[in-house]
């Protein structure tokens, strides 16, 4: 078996009197596209939060390439130890040009001060951060698209650049919130085919939330069901299609079929 | 910015200068050209100061006059000649400072003890958002005033009496052997300074520090997903933008030629509040240019209004103490109204966008004189 990259155990989250995640625990290894599923308000996006540190946890560890984040890590030391993630609703810096998004997220590993930067004693520094970030949006086929300003980018290519601006942060796994939400049949399409890219170019993780079922049962290799917070089945995309339990929770019945 | 950009703008610069130096030799000391340009270059310092913090950052700061008196205290308590103490630090028996440090020296530690007294602020109260960090500044300038008038630190501070006899913008002036100046520097050097922390602050802008301002100010709970520790930065502009602050305090000492702690109220906050709104929240330039047009118009152009003759007209009755205030309100609201993002927005004055225009403008006219020859 491949090596663990992200383990939850007994993820707990409540808010007040609810409890929205409710002791899950699941896997994610190298190298595989892993799907969180269920109905709205099942507690999928909670979970994000959690891993990625905007909550913390009421109860449950969770560890990331064997070690423990503690509770309490704020969102960009863990981004920093190699877990990236974009967000269900856009959240680009809407005033900034596609380049400068990008490049935001070089900063936290660059070697400067505010001194240092602001004196411009490190150069190369500066030049190395700007040759990386034109290559990485080169790749991403977005380099024509460098000095527009981000909310003026239609929405298909916002997504995409938000999945660009996580990869800059040199990460290990990718969190995607939604990254369908709103996306055509043909958009949906190639962003699957996106994803696996990525996943095999950047030797990446992938940990996704997505309602688009063809797209989940198209590129995930396991797939986790949520349902009240709690988990109701997991397994391959075959075995969770045909688990009456997720049909009844989420996917319903083809009623014309 | 290409490199013509570059080399076009630093010519301007040198030419406004150079314009500064002439017109300090040709014109009288005395005239209001100056108190608009030294009073001006001060508050255009913090206004672009202000502006790093609420414009680029994004965070509403309130603090400003509190760090200006800082600024302006640490000046003058390290300057005033230990020979002068006894008559300054008269209740205190000459004070308890009895050395001084130069004045460029004494200038850079003004912005210093800003920037510590930030630093520590900041632990609180960059916890907090928006509204309540405004309060939280606003609060903490306050408390500094009336801590700078207590009477127990009054070996240090003079309590609430003046203090004075420091070195001015006026000692700036090269003098003969008989005291007569034979060359004004009193404009040029404050403008040399504020020119230099300036330029500081649009580096500090355009480095990877200033664009994970920007990246806050957009969107805080991204950029922290982006790795953007966001206290750190927080800190780092805040105390950056206290440290100009307190240069700014410093350099308002050295034109008011006394410093007294009650002089720095909110207002004094809010006027270089008005001059960011005014020039445009997130322009350099625009601060800049707010800050000459409003000293301009509050210290000269409308003085008018308040005293009886104003644009050749004289009506005593309507012209009187007060009335200044009142059309000066009347033109803010109209600059908001018209501008809503103030003079410039959140663009910079550049040489190429007004070039940019006047082409535009020429090419419009090109086809229309075309059809005037057919």
């Amino acid at each position: 078996m491949s090596e663990n990259v992200l383990r939850i155990e007994n993820l707990t989250m409540r808010f007040g009197g609810v409890t929205a995640v409710d002791a899950l625990s699941l896997d994610v290894n190298r190298g595989e596209i892993v799907a969180l599923i269920g109905p709205n308000g099942a507690g999928k996006t909670t979970a994000f939060n959690c891993i990625t540190g905007v909550y913390e946890q009421t109860d449950g560890k969770i560890r990331f390439l064997g070690k423990d984040i503690k509770r309490g890590t704020t969102p960009d030391k863990i981004t920093k130890l190699g877990i990236a993630r974009t967000f269900q609703n856009i959240r680009l810096f809407k005033s900034m040009t596609v380049f400068e998004n990008v490049l935001v997220a070089k900063h936290m590993r660059t070697k400067q001060n505010v001194f240092s930067a602001t004196l411009r004693f490190n150069r190369n520094e500066e030049k190395r951060v700007r040759r990386e970030t034109e290559e990485l949006l080169d790749k991403q086929g977005l380099l024509h698209l460098k000095d527009e300003v981000a909310s003026n980018l239609p929405y298909g290519l916002q997504r995409h650049l938000e999945i660009a601006r996580a990869l800059a942060t040199d990460p290990q796994i990718i969190l995607l919130d939604e990254p369908a939400a709103g996306m055509n049949p043909q958009e949906t399409q190639e962003l699957a085919g996106f994803i696996q890219q990525i996943r095999d170019e950047y030797k990446l993780t992938v940990f996704i939330i997505e309602h688009h079922m063809d797209l989940i049962m198209q590129i995930s290799d396991r797939i986790y069901v949520l349902d009240f917070g709690a988990l109701i089945a997991s397994g391959s995309p075959a075995e969770v299609q045909s688990n009456q339990r997720v049909i009844d929770a989420y996917l319903g019945v083809v009623e014309d079929a | 910015m290409t490199k013509r950009q570059k080399i076009i703008s630093v010519i301007l610069l040198a030419l406004v200068y150079a314009a500064v130096f002439v017109m300090e030799q040709v014109i009288p000391a005395q005239a209001m050209l100056f108190t608009v340009l030294k009073k001006g270059a001060i508050y255009a310092l913090v206004a672009v100061s202000m502006n790093l913090l609420n414009g680029f950052t994004g965070l509403f700061s309130l603090g400003q006059a509190g760090f200006m008196l800082i600024g302006a205290y640490v000046y003058g308590i390290f300057t005033i000649p230990t020979e002068m103490r006894t008559s300054v630090y008269q209740y205190f028996d000459g004070g308890v400072i009895q050395f001084t440090v130069p004045v460029l020296l004494a200038i850079v530690l003004a912005g210093v003890a800003a920037a510590i007294a930030a630093a520590l602020i900041g632990f609180p109260a960059l916890r907090l958002k928006s509204d309540y960090l405004a309060i939280a500044t606003l609060g903490f300038a306050e408390i500094l005033r009336a801590i700078f008038q207590w009477d127990k630190l009054g070996p240090v501070t003079n309590g609430s009496n003046l203090l004075r006899k420091f070195p001015t913008f006026n000692d700036f002036n090269i003098t003969n052997a008989d005291g007569d100046v034979v060359i004004y520097l009193s404009t040029l050097v404050p403008f040399l300074i504020v020119g230099v922390c300036i330029f500081l602050i649009v580096l500090l802008i355009n480095s990877s520090y200033g664009r994970v301002f920007r990246a806050i100010r957009d969107d805080e709970r991204a950029a922290e997903a982006m790795g953007v520790n966001l206290f750190a930065h927080k800190e780092i502009s805040f105390v950056v933008s206290s440290f100009f602050a307190g240069i700014g305090g410093a350099l308002l000492a050295m034109y008011q030629m006394t410093i007294q702690a009650s002089a720095f109220k909110s207002a004094m906050t809010y006027e270089i509040l008005l001059i960011v709104v005014i020039g445009g929240i997130g322009s350099v330039t625009g601060s800049c240019i707010g800050s000459f047009l409003f000293i301009a118009a509050s210290e000269w152009w409308l003085r008018g209004l308040d005293s009886g003759t104003f644009l050749g007209i004289t009506a005593p009755t309507i012209f009187r103490s007060g009335f200044r205030k009142v059309v000066f309100a009347v033109i803010i609201m109209v600059i908001v109204l018209f501008y809503r993002k103030g003079l410039m927005g959140d663009k910079e004055f550049s040489v190429a966008r007004i070039a940019g225009r006047f082409r535009r403008l020429f090419r419009r006219r090109a086809p229309a004189e075309k059809g005037a020859t057919k």
